[in-house]
């Protein structure tokens, strides 16, 4: 399967130090014991360039969920290493995960002081990062007074008030209905392109990934193992419902139908 | 007419709409988005609250008292096992002539909220211990959940034995009445915490006690305020028993000395009234602190719909 590897990073040279964001080297990951255990990740490499868009593309039980837990470094590998030369990296997950007793500004504000923002300068920093995401009204909201499209926002503008140079995303618009995931992909987009941030998204929405990434990884399933790899050299902005966005997203659907059938067999 | 004038008008628009640059569109379009899922929040009227919240009790209560009073009319009992609610009310008013009845609610009560501070105060880190250290919660957190199952009078003896009759008696068997009851209360707010919700606090930072203070606590408030609310009625409860048995003119007088010194006159309409004052103070701390605390926490987090 690694033989279908098309590899991008080609204007890195041979600096692989510098030039490198998030670096899984040969990472496994199996839970359970050693006679029982279930492998869920298998032998992933995977180097992330700084400022590069790549999505995480997989049907269920590819393990995408644990890659990002691995480089947040919420869990730790069974075997192989991970690296983020880039210092620390922040989390956006499928539910917008905001704390209800808060509102969205002191949300923002309350992840600011954990980084050790000083106090006077939370309010500020925080109304920059929610104007960012275009809620510059909401700092006084609280969380259930928001539509879905604005907590995840609110969300967003949390993780990027980490001040990390990795935004791992884990299907953060998969609760959305079409209209305004389509609006946050456009957003997500330009904040990546002002910010410089490296983006790893995970997703099992093909279009979704095409649209987005400058790379997409797609994942087998059970084990998870990168089966092979696109480059995306479309222009943004692109639209979903695009011509070019469709042709790739054929191409890749089958080769995903493909990995799912080989289950079939077995 | 007014067709024919819209039609030059519409035509140009939708073709300048097809060629607007993407970046001020999509702040539009999202901006519309956020406009469309907002929802207005609408007040309850005072009418509205008077016939739902008001309106039912009060109704609850004069069909108590006319049952009451019918019984009382049907002469199913002797006018002194069973007097009138006429009698009763009586009866509180002689004890408000008598100008004792405050400095007696005053009483029970400063020795109430002085037990449940203190309960509090106690309860609090037991119950963070119980729902954070594995091994603590397996030693005490049966015990603790089975202390909530024995009733306060079951203390006062062994209280009485140990403390005589003191004030102390008195605080020992609120304290062990209220103080499980409020750990119990934390260790289910704790226990019913998102996992979510400490993940993402751990992402942000928040880890060992930061993320205590930062998350896992400020999460747990809901179950932490029911439980004290629970506290309360447990420290009221087991405050009336231990007045009500531990009673001694050097320990001033309370409603449950009270309610005993009533009994002993075989005052029954003193009793009732007594009764009805327990209750009347139990609710009305509970209502006056503790449910707009609760509605406050719930309704900023949007736990508490309003129901149409």
């Amino acid at each position: 399967m690694t033989a279908l590897l098309t590899s991008t990073s080609t204007e890195g040279q041979t600096a692989p130090v510098v030039d490198t964001a998030v670096r899984l080297d040969h990472v496994t990951k199996s839970f359970g014991r050693a006679a029982a255990a279930h492998v869920v990740l298998d032998d992933i490499s995977l180097n992330v360039a700084p400022g590069e868009f790549v999505c995480l593309l997989g049907a269920s039980g590819c393990g995408k969920s644990t890659l990002l837990n691995l480089v947040a470094d919420l869990d730790q590998p069974t075997s192989g290493t991970i690296d983020v030369p880039a210092g620390r990296t922040a989390l956006m997950f499928q539910e917008h995960a905001l704390f209800p007793w808060l509102t969205a500004g002191q949300n923002i504000e309350l992840a600011l002081r954990l980084r050790g923002v000083p106090r006077s300068e939370r309010r500020p920093e925080a109304q920059r990062l929610l104007e960012l995401v275009r809620l510059g009204g909401a700092h006084g909201k609280r969380i259930h007074e928001l539509s879905g499209g604005m907590r995840q926002r609110v969300a967003m503008a949390r993780a990027l008030a980490q001040d990390a140079k990795v935004l791992l995303m884990d299907e953060p618009f998969a609760a959305l209905d079409a209209i305004t995931r389509d609006v946050l992909h456009e957003e997500l987009v330009q904040i990546w392109e002002a910010t410089g941030i490296s983006v790893l998204f995970v997703t099992h929405n093909v279009r979704e990934a095409v649209r987005l990434a400058q790379r997409v990884v797609l994942l087998s399933s059970r084990p998870g193992r990168i089966a092979q790899e696109w480059a995306i050299d479309l222009p943004q902005p692109r639209r979903i419902e695009s011509a070019g966005v469709a042709d790739l997203a054929v191409e890749i659907t089958d080769k995903l139908r493909g990995e799912i059938r080989r289950h079939v067999q077995h | 007419m007014s067709s024919t004038d819209l039609k030059p008008d519409a035509e140009p628009r939708t073709v300048a709409a097809g060629t607007t640059t993407a970046g001020s569109d999509v702040a539009d379009l999202g901006a519309g988005l956020d406009a469309l899922e907002t929802q207005t929040a609408q007040r309850t009227s005072v009418r509205e609250v008077l016939l739902g919240k008001v309106l039912p009790p009060v109704i609850a209560v004069v069909l108590v008292l006319l049952l009451w009073q019918g019984a009382y009319a049907a002469h199913l009992k002797r006018p002194d096992l069973l007097p009138s609610p006429l009698d009763v009310w009586n009866s509180l008013h002689q004890l408000w002539l008598q100008g004792t009845i405050l400095s007696t609610i005053w009483t029970s009560l400063s020795r109430g909220i002085l037990g449940f501070l203190v309960s509090v105060v106690i309860g609090t880190p037991i119950g963070l211990l119980v729902a954070r250290v594995k091994p603590v919660r397996a030693a005490i957190g049966p015990i603790l959940s089975g202390l909530q199952s024995i009733p306060s009078v079951a203390w006062v003896p062994a209280a009485v034995i140990w403390f005589g009759l003191s004030n102390a008696t008195i605080y020992a068997v609120v304290l062990l009445g209220a103080v499980p009851s409020i750990a119990n209360g934390l260790v289910a707010g704790i226990d019913q915490v998102q996992p979510l919700y400490l993940r993402a606090g751990r992402t942000l930072g928040a880890s060992g006690l930061r993320g205590v203070w930062h998350v896992l606590l400020p999460a747990a408030l809901p179950g932490y305020v029911a439980g004290l609310k629970q506290g309360w009625a447990f420290s009221w409860r087991s405050l009336m028993a231990a007045e009500l048995i531990a009673s001694s003119p050097a320990l001033g007088l309370g409603l449950g000395a009270q309610l005993e010194f009533a009994r002993e006159n075989l005052d029954m309409p003193g009793v009732l009234a007594t009764i009805i004052l327990i209750l009347v103070v139990g609710i009305g701390i509970e209502m006056l602190v503790f449910n707009p605390i609760e509605r406050h926490v719930l309704r900023s987090r949007g736990l508490l719909t309003a129901r149409r």
